[in-house]
């Protein structure tokens, strides 16, 4: 069930495609694959691919290890990363069935039990240093089957990877009730004064032991890091001092839940409080479904520090009120308020209209903790229309194109350094720091070179300073076409400079390689000559460009000149030092020029 | 100049009084060149046309091997070894020694000539059996070295001892062709200036051409494929009307590449394993004094009727400096500009640059790559324009759908 995490490039509301292996069986909704493919492109999520549990154990392990997997099929569906609500198969459905109109969206009940008969979670202070915040909350006379069992651990996981950050943010506990006994409490103590027997394990282990425990364990030792260096570990009890959980890492064995169990505690920790509420939330509109009266909650009251009390879950609901034309202009339609509230209402969002028909009220669900702005209501307006019903206009907005001056001029001067018979090439902007200061026989120290803090490999430890690299790397991974190669690159360099807001700038290059069983310095100057000459640059001390003599140490000593333009030094051509040469693995003589082309612009 | 061995060749073809047709070995015989020289000449003659007709011919002939020749020189080896045994007779371990061999004895023995006396004392001896013997063997060899023929069987027989070669000639029957004349018209390769000037080439036979093989690619250099493309979409932005951002700062700070954009400072996007973070410089200098109070206002409290993400804000995070993840915060720069301005202007604004990202890499994903950014600001603007604007960039990018 791993969902991939890996997240494309973000768009600006912070949205991300997840991943989540619902197993949705067509029957639920009544459609055909594609039916239901086309369902999902509605309601804005992608049907990523139509598998069963054989496929994947199949493409993974081989087909040997695939006989007697289920052949169910399952639905790989890609779920917004703010969109909590979709990630277990009971919401996705429900959510699916609301937009479909077939049942109206449930209202989660909050049930507040009498004066000491409710549930109480008390909070010391010695949880203030490592993980102040809990929330909680019980679900009722609940009935488990396997399925439902196993969705509802799979939504505490999803939960852990997405908002809760790894459970670094907030961690996630489900308890038996029947098997502890209230109140609790949530401390926090030395390692050594914790002992419990953790969940599946045969024997009690002390904290330490089981961070030692844990070590080796795929799944876990990546949560060990977030308490284990603290002098206290946070742990809930009961009255009884029977230990419920040591969150983020593991909960009690004592605790539980099987598939007969009737009546769940859920304790949600963590430093983030918002997130806490939302994750407990979530949890129980979600799984109230299945109590004996279906989508109450029942209320638990935490005890803080300092003796003030609340009432968990929040199970919020919160009243926008958008003008119908606010909507309307923003989508680019024009639905009467009525109809408004009608697709509202389709994607959870139960709105009518109010006043004499210039507004509508719209009531925002706990499940719906991504709407956080009236944006976000007319995108669910626009997504019930359905977007291939929006008419597409081009805007009236009447601009003159401007071209970025740099960008242009290096265009023009593409075509004509690739007329003059040498071939672009494309190198990449980071490299490593021996390409940029040792195999040009210089020192890292003078090149002000940009760093990066956590490169993958070697090859991304720096951001270039200079054009040549990747060239003669090029050149490098080319020997076997024929000669002479001639390659140039106009690109951007990076280097460090305190006067610009961020500390770093890029300066746009030129940079030209010529290789061959001899050097070609006149090639490479006479290509030189070609661009000023195209820049209308003429070759004379006063307006235009003149070349002296100079020292490279990337340069054979007397066959390397500097080129001025423009009243500085504009950059070096000349001969390859031979060192350099053979530290880039090469063979052939070659020559080389590169400029800062910026002054010319 | 002399003439070619095709022009002489051509000329005793044409004499008056020239036999019908020439056998090319006694067309080399008489024009005093090697065989193979004048085959090359006939060839050369046949690719003019029809000026020569050569019709190929196979002979065969008997030769002497080196072994034949050594036979024809010093007689076979039964007849040298028949006249060197002694009167007496030789045992015959000792005779096998004597000139011809063991060949030779098996040969003498086969034609009766000599006989093996097994019982004598101190072992076999080989004794003569006939008073003389004819060569016949080298006579043969030397009848077929004159010129002469011999009975099939005889012949074969020296073949089998591999003293005579079966050779096979090949020649040509020459004959007039229909185009036959004695100059040997060499065709023209190409035009030359000469040609030009003087008007030969009216004159002149011309090669023909061979259309099925490939030209000459010319020295050229190349403009990079991808930069092609990117050529290609920054010059649809400019006849949609969009002005070109400046983009020329890869490092970012947290700020423009996340907070000014709302992504809250715990998104995993801003994690290690997605984003590359600086060591040096580590932290922008600059975060733009007003806005920043704002942006943080926003994610902590929420605010501009938004709810907001509720969470501690920290500078420190927007700080950090990081290779940009997408270049929409050079938009965000461009947005902030604009909102400066004293009266607000309609604006259409695009950017294609580098970006990075600190993923994993395999076949379809780099750390670096290029994002084509537009974006529209007006009043009035709506879904179905961003919408519009989308398809129009795409059409002219040539996809249909």
């Amino acid at each position: 069930h791993c969902p991939d995490t890996r997240c494309w490039s973000p768009d600006l509301s912070g949205k991300c495609s997840h991943s989540s292996l619902a197993g949705v069986s067509p029957s639920v909704l009544g459609s055909a694959d594609e039916e239901f493919d086309e369902l999902c492109f509605e309601f804005g999520l992608e049907l990523d691919e139509i598998t069963s549990e054989k496929d994947i154990i199949s493409k993974e392990k081989g087909e040997e290890k695939a006989k007697g997997a289920s052949d169910v099929v399952l639905y790989k569906i890609d779920v917004p990363a703010n969109r909590y609500d979709l990630l277990c198969l009971e919401g996705l459905v429900r959510g699916l069935q609301v937009f479909k109109e077939r049942i109206n969206l449930p209202r989660f009940e909050k049930i507040i039990p009498a004066e000491g008969e409710g549930q109480r979670l008390i909070i010391t202070e010695q949880t203030a240093q490592i993980r102040p915040h809990a929330v909680a909350a019980v679900l009722r006379n609940i009935t488990f089957t396997k399925d439902r069992y196993d969705s509802f651990i799979d939504l505490q996981e999803k939960l852990h990877q997405n908002i809760c950050r790894k459970r670094a943010l907030v961690a996630i506990g489900t308890h038996d009730l029947d098997t502890i006994t209230g109140p609790f409490t949530y401390t926090a103590k030395a390692p050594s004064e914790i002992k419990f027997k953790p969940l599946s394990q045969s024997q009690e282990y002390t904290a330490s032991q089981i961070m030692d425990l844990y070590r080796a364990d795929s799944h876990l030792r990546h949560y060990l890091h977030l308490i284990e260096n603290k002098p206290r570990y946070p742990v809930i009890y009961d009255s009884n001092g029977v230990v419920l959980s040591m969150p983020p890492i593991i909960n009690g064995d004592h605790t539980k839940i099987r598939l007969n169990t009737r009546n769940v505690f859920i304790e949600c920790t963590g430093t983030d409080i918002t997130k806490a509420k939302i994750v407990l939330d979530i949890i129980v509109t979600m799984f109230s479904e299945y109590c004996e009266k279906p989508f109450t909650v029942e209320a638990v009251e935490v005890v803080y520090p300092n003796g003030k009390t609340h009432v968990y879950p929040e199970l919020a609901y919160r009243t926008e009120k958008v003008k119908p034309e606010y909507i309307n202009k923003k989508v680019g339609i024009s639905e009467t308020p009525s109809s408004l509230a009608k697709l509202l209402t389709r994607m959870c969002l139960k709105s009518h209209v109010t006043g004499n028909g210039n507004h509508i009220e719209i009531e925002i669900p706990p499940t719906r903790a991504d709407i956080i702005h009236a944006c976000d209501i007319v995108e669910d307006a626009a997504i019930a229309y359905g977007y291939n019903n929006i008419q597409m206009v081009i805007p009236k907005t009447y601009t003159i194109a401007n071209q970025l001056p740099l960008n242009k001029f290096t265009e023009l001067l593409r075509v004509d350094l690739a007329a003059a018979g040498f071939t672009e090439a494309l190198t990449f902007a980071l490299c490593s720091q021996e390409d940029i200061a040792d195999k040009l026989r210089t020192d890292i120290s003078a090149t002000k070179a940009v760093r990066i803090a956590n490169p993958k490999t070697a090859e991304f430890q720096v951001a270039r300073t200079t054009l040549l690299p990747g060239l003669l790397k090029t050149i490098a991974a080319n020997r076997k076409m024929p000669l002479p190669l001639k390659l140039f690159e106009i690109s951007d360099v990076v280097v460090k400079d305190p006067n610009t807001d961020v500390g770093a700038r890029n300066y746009r290059h030129l940079c030209a390689v010529y290789y061959n069983k001899s050097p070609g310095f006149e090639i490479i100057h006479g290509l030189l000559d070609r661009v000023m000459q195209v820049l209308e640059v003429p070759p004379n001390e006063e307006n235009g460009y003149t070349i002296k003599a100079a020292e490279g140490t990337a340069f054979f000593p007397g066959r390397c000149a500097e080129v001025f333009a423009k009243g500085q030094s504009i950059g070096k051509l000349g001969v390859v030092h031979p060192d350099v040469i053979t530290k880039f693995e090469l063979t052939m003589p070659c020559s080389v020029l590169e400029i800062n082309i910026e002054p010319f612009v | 100049m002399a003439p070619s061995v095709a022009e002489r060749l051509l000329q005793r073809l044409g004499q008056p009084g020239a036999p019908a047709g020439l056998c090319s070995l006694d067309a080399a015989a008489q024009l005093g060149v090697d065989h193979q020289t004048l085959v090359g000449a006939v060839k050369s003659l046949q690719a003019l046309g029809e000026v020569i007709e050569a019709e190929a011919r196979t002979a065969t002939r008997w030769e002497l091997s080196a072994e034949g020749e050594e036979v024809l020189r010093d007689g076979s080896p039964e007849v040298r070894l028949f006249r060197s045994i002694p009167e007496e007779g030789l045992p015959q371990g000792e005779a096998v020694k004597l000139p011809g061999g063991s060949l030779g004895f098996s040969k003498a023995m086969a034609n009766k000539w000599v006989r093996l006396d097994k019982g004598a004392a101190g072992g076999p001896r080989v004794h003569r059996a006939v008073p003389s013997v004819q060569d016949t063997v080298q006579e043969h060899l030397g009848q077929v070295r004159a010129g002469g023929s011999l009975p099939e069987r005889e012949r074969s027989e020296l073949k089998r001892r591999k003293l005579l070669l079966e050779v096979t000639l090949k020649s040509y029957w020459i004959r007039k062709g229909s185009a036959f004349s004695t100059a040997v018209a060499r065709p023209e390769t190409e035009l030359t200036p000469e040609m030009i000037a003087t008007g030969s080439w009216r004159q002149l036979p011309f090669k023909p051409y061979n259309f099925s093989s490939l030209g000459l690619p010319p020295a050229c250099g190349h403009l990079h494929p991808l930069l092609k493309v990117r050529s290609e979409l920054r010059q649809i932005f400019l006849e949609m009307g969009f002005t070109e951002m400046p983009t020329e700062n890869f490092v970012e700070s947290s700020f423009w590449n996340f907070d000014a954009l709302f992504q809250p400072q715990q998104h995993p996007a801003r994690d290690q394993h997605d984003t590359f973070f600086l060591l040096d410089p580590a932290e922008a200098p600059q975060l733009p004094p007003g806005y920043y109070s704002k942006v943080k206002k926003v994610h902590s409290q929420g605010g501009y009727g938004s709810q907001g993400y509720r969470y501690e804000w920290k500078v420190e995070e927007a700080r950090k400096n990081l290779l940009r993840t997408h270049t929409t915060s050079a938009s965000a720069r461009a947005l902030f500009q604009l909102a400066r301005q004293e009266k607000f202007t309609p604006v259409k604004y695009f950017s294609i640059d580098r970006v990075f990202r600190n993923e994993s890499l395999d076949a379809t994903h780099l750390a670096e790559f290029h994002q084509v950014e537009g974006l529209v600001a007006d009043r009035g603007l709506t879904l179905g324009h961003l919408m519009g604007i989308l398809r129009q960039f795409f059409t002219k990018l040539g996809t249909r759908g």
